[in-house]
């Protein structure tokens, strides 16, 4: 999903607010929330994959404004709401007032139908797919090429699982790229490295 | 016209009534989770992998040759579904920094859950981008000779940092290089 969230890269933020003691909770509100979304991961109401795209779902002015622990609640919320535990009426009732939740979102989609194997070394080019759904391919990569550093252990794939589609497990690659290929003239030099699921992946010509 | 939206503590109550009356218990859940929160998945963790990393040359190579086994000799836990664990190498030459564009992904129960900023726009949108410039607002500025490879964390891997060991340090026992240690060492926002 080409969503708010897809901020890598994104510009016209302003300096990063950070301390040597940042916290990692404001209130206890939040840890509340980090609790409750990982209650009910644990007793399978949603996935993690499910989880984190309910939060790309947020309408976008709602995602930028809400705090970090607000998109979780968010997001359980809404997931719980999809799976039919409870309505949003009732949430709305219980709490007093308005209760916004994620907008509904694309269909998932399976493993790509050519995926082919990268060792260390290879120069690999991002597929130029636009997937509706969920995805972990920040569109900073997109139709880039890198070489890959490592290959990771298969995961459950991203595209499928948030949406309940059946996929085979995938390993990831983690590719560098250089600042110049992302962003050339336009980025501080650095290689950066993401992990790349297989289904993204193309070797370079 | 359409109603206010209800303060966020009230929906965090709404939410967890709703669970509680459908017999999940969340109040139970709430406390354990807190308390893994804040005394079993902290910074300490890491650090104490660290001093180890720095005073053991055996450890050291285990650690990059398969992190999660490595961690595991200390009693350091990881989630099953994080199945790889990446200890990133800074050099006098080289800093490594790690990040989550896309969300907030980290080696929590390693290096503790994120701290605020990590999962703030500005971090997720600038920091792979303006690498250098990031870094040297947030108090580190790097000599240019010395290279910048930025990790975004975006499967069930997760990385950490394993930092340089200031040279003054060296012959300290493993507690006490532990205590210098920080979390903002170990994502690689700052050098100690």
């Amino acid at each position: 999903m080409d969503g708010i969230h897809d901020l890598g890269g994104k510009q016209g933020f302003g300096p990063v607010r950070h301390s040597p003691t940042a916290p990692v909770f404001h209130a206890p509100w939040e840890k509340r929330a980090n609790a409750l979304y990982s209650l009910a991961v644990r007793l399978g109401i949603f996935n993690m994959d499910e989880y984190r795209h309910a939060i790309e779902r947020m309408e976008p002015r709602h995602y930028v404004a809400a705090s970090y622990y607000e998109r979780t609640l968010t997001s359980l919320a809404t997931l719980c709401v999809e799976k039919g535990i409870v309505t949003r009426e009732e949430l709305e009732r219980r709490a007093g007032g308005a209760f916004p939740l994620a907008l509904p979102g694309a269909a998932g989609r399976s493993n790509v139908a050519r995926r082919e194997h990268f060792l260390p070394g290879d120069r690999v080019k991002v597929r130029r797919d636009h997937v509706p759904g969920h995805a972990r391919m920040p569109a900073y990569i997109r139709g880039k090429q890198g070489v890959v550093v490592s290959e990771s252990p298969a995961y459950p794939f991203p595209d499928a699982q948030a949406h309940g589609v059946q996929a085979a497990d995938e390993p990831t690659f983690d590719v560098r790229f250089t600042t110049a290929e992302l962003w050339p003239d336009s980025a501080d030099q650095a290689l950066v490295h993401v992990g790349v699921f297989q289904s993204y992946l193309e070797r370079a010509a | 016209m359409r109603q206010a939206v209800a303060p966020v503590e009230k929906r965090v109550g709404a939410i967890q009534a709703v669970l509680e009356e459908r017999g999940m218990k969340p109040g139970e859940f709430i406390v354990q989770a807190t308390r893994l929160a804040e005394e079993k998945w902290v910074p300490q963790n890491g650090a104490r992998v660290v001093a180890k990393a720095w005073t053991d040359a055996a450890f050291r190579q285990r650690l990059f040759d398969d992190g999660i086994a490595a961690v595991a000799e200390l009693g350091i836990e990881m989630p099953r579904h994080h199945r790889k664990l990446v200890v990133l190498e800074n050099t006098p030459t080289l800093h490594n920094v790690i990040c989550c564009t896309l969300c907030s992904c980290t080696a929590f129960t390693v290096i503790g859950l994120p701290p605020d900023w990590y999962k703030d726009l500005e971090y997720r949108a600038r920091v792979v981008r303006e690498s250098r410039t990031v870094l040297k607002e947030m108090g580190l500025d790097l000599a240019p000779d010395i290279e910048i490879r930025v990790w975004d964390t975006t499967a069930d891997t997760r990385y950490m940092v394993l930092p340089v060991q200031p040279p003054e340090t060296m012959g300290w026992p493993e507690d006490r290089l532990a205590a210098i240690v920080t979390k903002d060492s170990m994502i690689g926002v700052a050098r100690l």
